[in-house]
């Protein structure tokens, strides 16, 4: 390699791994999410096609702008931050892992003198001695200190929170492993849906991204109900009763799923999502012979009819679970054997309704059964465990970033003309106001004690 | 006593606080910055008792299975207000610039005021959605982090206020009302404390809401405008972050940058609800 290629590459490398890059990545990141906010996302041609002339519409489609979390250049943009994001940990990391395991016990002079936070004394007394006292001093104010001899003489080293210099790159690391985990979702998880209508089982769903997904077992929705807190149409609880059969056995029997409180079987979850009604209302009709004690029920759907024993022929013509404001209501089309076909209306609310025609037969209507369908998300995610593990990194990570720091203390022991120079050093990696607060106080009690 | 009536002592004694701080900034006087210091803290007791008030009233309506009140626009304005007092108030412990709630106050007194006159304050069981200890947590980690916002972007007003007046050379001993100000530096250095405590907090609000999406929804991110701007907020006090320690970058674009991304922290809680469309509704 030439020396100008050599400078070249130091030039990408420099780029790459420059904060001023990330600052840059992190507001364009920023700006350009706003586009699909403001532009709804994966819908129709047609609709966008009714905001946006044709050609503004190419243009618009053509920069991904309908799908632009997931277009070229958004995934280009999350790229370069993850690589600015390695390169600078690759660049600076060795250098604070070495500090962090190899602590400068002996530092050079120079190195002494870039510290701000500095005190020296001159006391009398034996090397040795004086060495002993400040051993006390430090473990008693700081850290138990290690002591090595070095060039000036002896030197006292303690540290504390040295790890905290690893919660940068803790975070950094962090948002890596999540885009790991979302990777890992989209290329072996999917999102899928299913409706199941009461009493019915499925063993495949629908994938959003189109085509099927087998399950590998059946659910079966046993039953699906809406409640609503009084008198009010607000919804109190959407409530699903799964079973799933493995290899022709039951492994889950009837459990409830309601909303905020999904199923998990075998890697797949099932989210409450929606429902629907399914088919028509089954009706219980109740029909007693004037002057007799004997009742016969009925079940009848919308269109069905049902023979009497007296030959009378009757037919549910139609339902409605709210008639005005008299609650449920059905009307009967009666043909009695022999007389003139009518027709009756019975309420659900009002059971003496009926008998105050004053026909040979009473008809109640008892109650009725409105079918629903349930509508449930269905969920693969391999990869969420490893989004989560990243979550908890980047929340650590950040909060030992901004609130611990790597503090280090240095005494340095010198022989000078029959006494012995004391120099105390201190230095924080970050948050310098507090620690020039915390070491004038230290001074003070270094001052008294070397008094 | 209904948790209304607390919540209009509260709004007069965050006003009163206010102007105790203003006239701290005109008059001077330890006395007066003490006196507004002392109202702030009634008043953010008083709310404290008027929030669980509020709570116990959620148990009592007919068919109230009792919730956090902070299920819908009001009640989140509310404790929004109460989160920007807390905040403040440990901020104010730890450094002491009575300056500074001069700059914070106002958001507080603002958005008791908004709620009082202008928003729905009936208490309305939780729908099906809303039903999940998650709501909680969200909610609180969320406000908290807007909070510390709100403290850093009254701090970042003031500071480019400061430096302002300081290059007209109006400043000095008899610098105005901007004597009182904390001096550049420290200004500088309480924006980036106050982000420093927001930005873990909003990150955990993020996540907790990611978490709760996947609970409730089998989908932890999906690009909703709500998610999408709470993202956007994020970049932006990440970017902060790293201008701090980048030369030139410091300082006045540090405290523009606060600036941003408190607006942009208060159309992702509000904008994002009144003008798009999205899974967060407040219920209307």
């Amino acid at each position: 390699m030439s020396g100008q290629q050599r400078t070249v590459v130091a030039a990408i490398w420099d780029f790459f791994c420059s904060l001023k890059l990330s600052i840059f990545t992190l507001i364009v990141l920023a700006i350009t999410s706003i586009i699909g906010t403001v532009i709804q996302q994966n819908r129709p041609a047609e609709e966008y096609l009714r905001f946006f002339s044709e050609k503004t519409y190419h243009l618009l489609n053509s920069l991904q702008f309908f799908d632009m979390y997931h277009s070229w250049w958004f995934i280009g943009l999350l790229i370069l931050f993850s690589v600015n994001l390695v390169c600078c940990s690759i660049k600076r990391l060795p250098r604070v892992w070495k500090l962090v395991r190899q602590p400068q016990f002996t530092p050079s002079e120079t190195l002494l003198k870039s510290f701000s936070n500095v005190d020296e004394q001159l006391v009398t007394g034996s090397l040795d001695e004086v060495r002993q006292r400040l051993e006390a001093f430090v473990t008693r104010e700081f850290a138990s200190p290690v002591c090595n001899s070095g060039e000036a003489g002896l030197y006292l080293y303690a540290d504390k929170s040295r790890y905290a210099r690893l919660g940068v790159y803790v975070t950094h690391l962090s948002i890596l492993i999540i885009f790991i985990g979302a990777i890992i979702g989209n290329l072996f998880g999917y999102k899928a849906f299913v409706n199941i209508p009461e009493g019915g089982s499925v063993d495949q769903v629908w994938l959003r991204s189109g085509g099927v997904a087998d399950l590998g077992f059946s659910v079966t929705c046993e039953d699906f109900s809406v409640s609503f807190y009084d008198n009010s149409q607000r919804p109190k609880e959407y409530r699903s009763l799964l079973t799933i059969k493995d290899g022709g056995e039951v492994v889950i029997d009837k459990r409830p799923v309601i909303v905020n409180d999904p199923l998990s079987y075998k890697g797949i979850t099932f989210y409450q999502s929606s429902y629907g009604p399914a088919g028509g209302e089954v009706l219980s009709v109740k029909v007693k012979l004037r002057g007799t004690d004997k009742a016969q029920a009925y079940t009848l759907q919308r269109g069905e009819r049902a023979l009497l024993p007296d030959d009378t022929r009757i037919q549910l013509v139609d339902f409605t679970p709210s008639f005005r404001n008299f609650g449920p209501a059905a009307r009967l089309q009666v043909q009695p054997a022999s007389a003139e076909a009518f027709s009756v209306t019975l309420f659900k609310n009002f059971p003496d309704f009926d008998d105050q025609r004053g026909g040979e037969h009473i008809f109640t209507l008892e109650d009725f059964d409105q079918k629903y369908y349930t509508g449930l998300q269905a969920t693969k995610d391999p990869g969420v465990w490893v989004v989560w593990l990243g979550c908890t990194l980047l929340v650590l990570g950040s909060l030992v970033a901004f609130f611990l720091s790597h503090r280090r203390l240095w005494v340095v022991l010198s022989e000078k003309q029959g006494k012995v120079r004391v120099r105390l050093v201190g230095s924080a990696h970050r948050n310098q106001p507090a620690f020039e607060l915390y070491f004038d106080r230290l001074k003070e009690a270094f001052r008294k004690e070397l008094a | 006593m209904q948790s209304g009536q607390l919540f209009n002592l509260v709004t007069i004694a965050y006003f009163a606080s206010m102007v105790l701080f203003i006239a701290f900034l005109a008059l001077r006087g330890k006395l007066i910055a003490r006196l507004a210091t002392w109202t702030a803290v009634a008043g953010f007791l008083l709310q404290t008792g008027a929030i669980g008030l509020r709570w116990y009233e959620t148990y009592q309506i007919p068919g109230g299975a009792g919730y956090a009140p902070m299920s819908n626009l009001y009640e989140s304005v509310v404790f929004f207000s109460w989160t920007i007092l807390l905040i403040y108030l440990l901020i104010d412990l730890k450094y002491r610039q009575p300056a500074v709630g001069a700059f914070v106050l106002p958001f507080a007194f603002l958005a008791m005021t908004w709620a009082q006159l202008r928003l729905d304050d009936t208490i309305s069981p939780l729908v099906p959605a809303l039903q999940s200890n998650w709501l909680t947590y969200h909610v609180i980690t969320c406000f908290l982090g807007y909070a510390a916002f709100a403290v850093a972007c009254g701090v970042s007003i003031m500071y480019l206020i400061k430096v302002a007046k300081e290059k007209d050379g109006g400043s000095g001993p008899a610098g105005g009302i901007v004597g009182q100000f904390p001096s550049a530096k420290v200004l500088d250095d309480l924006n980036y404390k106050a982000i420093m405590i927001g930005f873990p907090l909003l990150s955990l609000g993020i996540i907790t809401g990611a978490a709760w999406a996947n609970y409730a929804w089998g989908t932890y991110w999906s690009w909703d405008p709500k998610e999408t701007w709470s993202l956007i907020v994020w970049f932006i006090y990440a970017a902060f972050l790293h201008a701090r320690i980048t030369r030139g970058w410091a300082g006045r674009r540090a405290a523009v940058l606060s600036i941003v991304g408190f607006a942009a922290t208060i159309f992702c809680y509000l904008g994002v609800n009144l003008l798009l469309a999205g899974l967060h509704s407040y219920g209307s």
